[in-house]
């Protein structure tokens, strides 16, 4: 059982690395491509038999508090078996 | 306890801080006793303020701060700022202030995508702060040392609102004249946010180093007065009680 959070800067944030990113997929002749944001991913390890619904509501928390900062991030998460 | 007793000062130690010795040589150059603190330790001892050094707690794992606040030690500073103590945070102290929420805002990557090692000019916005009150009113910026990748300074709309209002934004990056201006923004920090205070204006953060700024070889003493602007500030409040 695993956790698989994404973490993505607000739209309101500054995200040099995606404008860094998008302008390299533009001069390799990606066409198309009319915006990048560069976040994170984070995958947890859960033992086995862990309820769902428990881990979720431990890692909402956990994302609110730690693993995602609220000012300048967002954040989505999944509990896949 | 006699007014002529030099302040004391924490220096919080976490690991991969690298400012804390700074700070304590900084300020014993300015006459203040400094003692460092272990971030695992809960308790700050008796002191008159605290100082979150720079560095890169945690190796900036996951964000620069994310980790260091949760340290034991944090709480004890935490009830230290709820009593009205003074704190300090510099550098990754600053982003470490920020992430504990004892200060609005965070700090994200420089817009330029690199470490920013150089001196900058800071225009002192409020004087009438325990942080300020001893800066030059001249109109002259002071200048200060900057070492960072991660110094952009960001908050929503309404954040930067009541900041503006309250005039809790203490130092603002400028240029040799005074100006705050783009050009003189090193890493891209809105309304080129250097340094900001609480609502209560007992707790600061900058990112700019006044411990690597009191001794002229160095290149400036400029720090001095921040530091001192400190000093002074628990030396009124000692006086008063």
């Amino acid at each position: 059982m695993k956790a698989k959070l994404v973490i993505t800067p607000k739209k309101a944030v500054l995200d040099p690395q995606g404008k860094t990113v998008a302008n390299a997929l533009e001069h390799m002749g990606y066409a198309g491509v009319i915006g990048v944001r560069v976040g994170k991913y984070i995958e947890i390890d859960l033992a086995p038999g862990t309820s769902a619904a428990a881990a979720d509501k431990a890692l909402n928390e956990a994302a609110l508090r730690f693993l995602s900062n609220p000012v300048i991030e967002d954040y989505r998460l999944e509990i896949v078996e | 306890m006699t007014p002529t007793q030099a302040m004391r000062f924490a220096i919080l130690q976490f690991p991969a801080s690298n400012c804390d010795q700074d700070c304590v040589h900084a300020l014993r150059v300015l006459g203040a006793q400094a003692k460092l603190v272990w971030h695992k330790d809960t308790s700050l001892g008796e002191v008159d303020a605290v100082i979150v050094p720079g560095g890169f707690s945690y190796g900036d794992a996951l964000r620069c701060g994310a980790i260091a606040r949760f340290s034991p030690v944090m709480q004890a500073v935490s009830r230290f700022a709820d009593n009205g103590g003074l704190v300090l945070g510099i550098c990754n102290g600053f982003q470490i202030l920020c992430e504990a929420g004892l200060l609005p805002g965070a700090l994200i990557r420089n817009r330029d995508l690199r470490f920013h090692c150089e001196q900058v000019f800071l225009k002192t916005a409020n004087f009438e702060t325990p942080f300020t009150s001893g800066i030059r009113r001249d109109g002259v910026p002071i200048r200060i040392p900057i070492a960072h990748g991660e110094g952009c300074y960001f908050a929503d709309a309404p954040t930067l609102e009541r900041l503006q209002a309250q005039h809790q934004i203490l130092w603002q990056y400028c240029d040799a004249r005074g100006a705050v201006t783009d050009a003189a923004n090193p890493n891209g920090s809105v309304l080129n946010i250097a340094g900001i205070a609480n609502e209560r204006f007992n707790v600061a953060g900058l990112m700019p180093h006044p411990d690597r700024a009191v001794e002229e070889i160095l290149g400036t003493e400029d720090g001095r007065s921040i530091l001192n602007s400190m000093v002074s500030a628990l030396e009124s409040r000692r006086a008063a009680a």
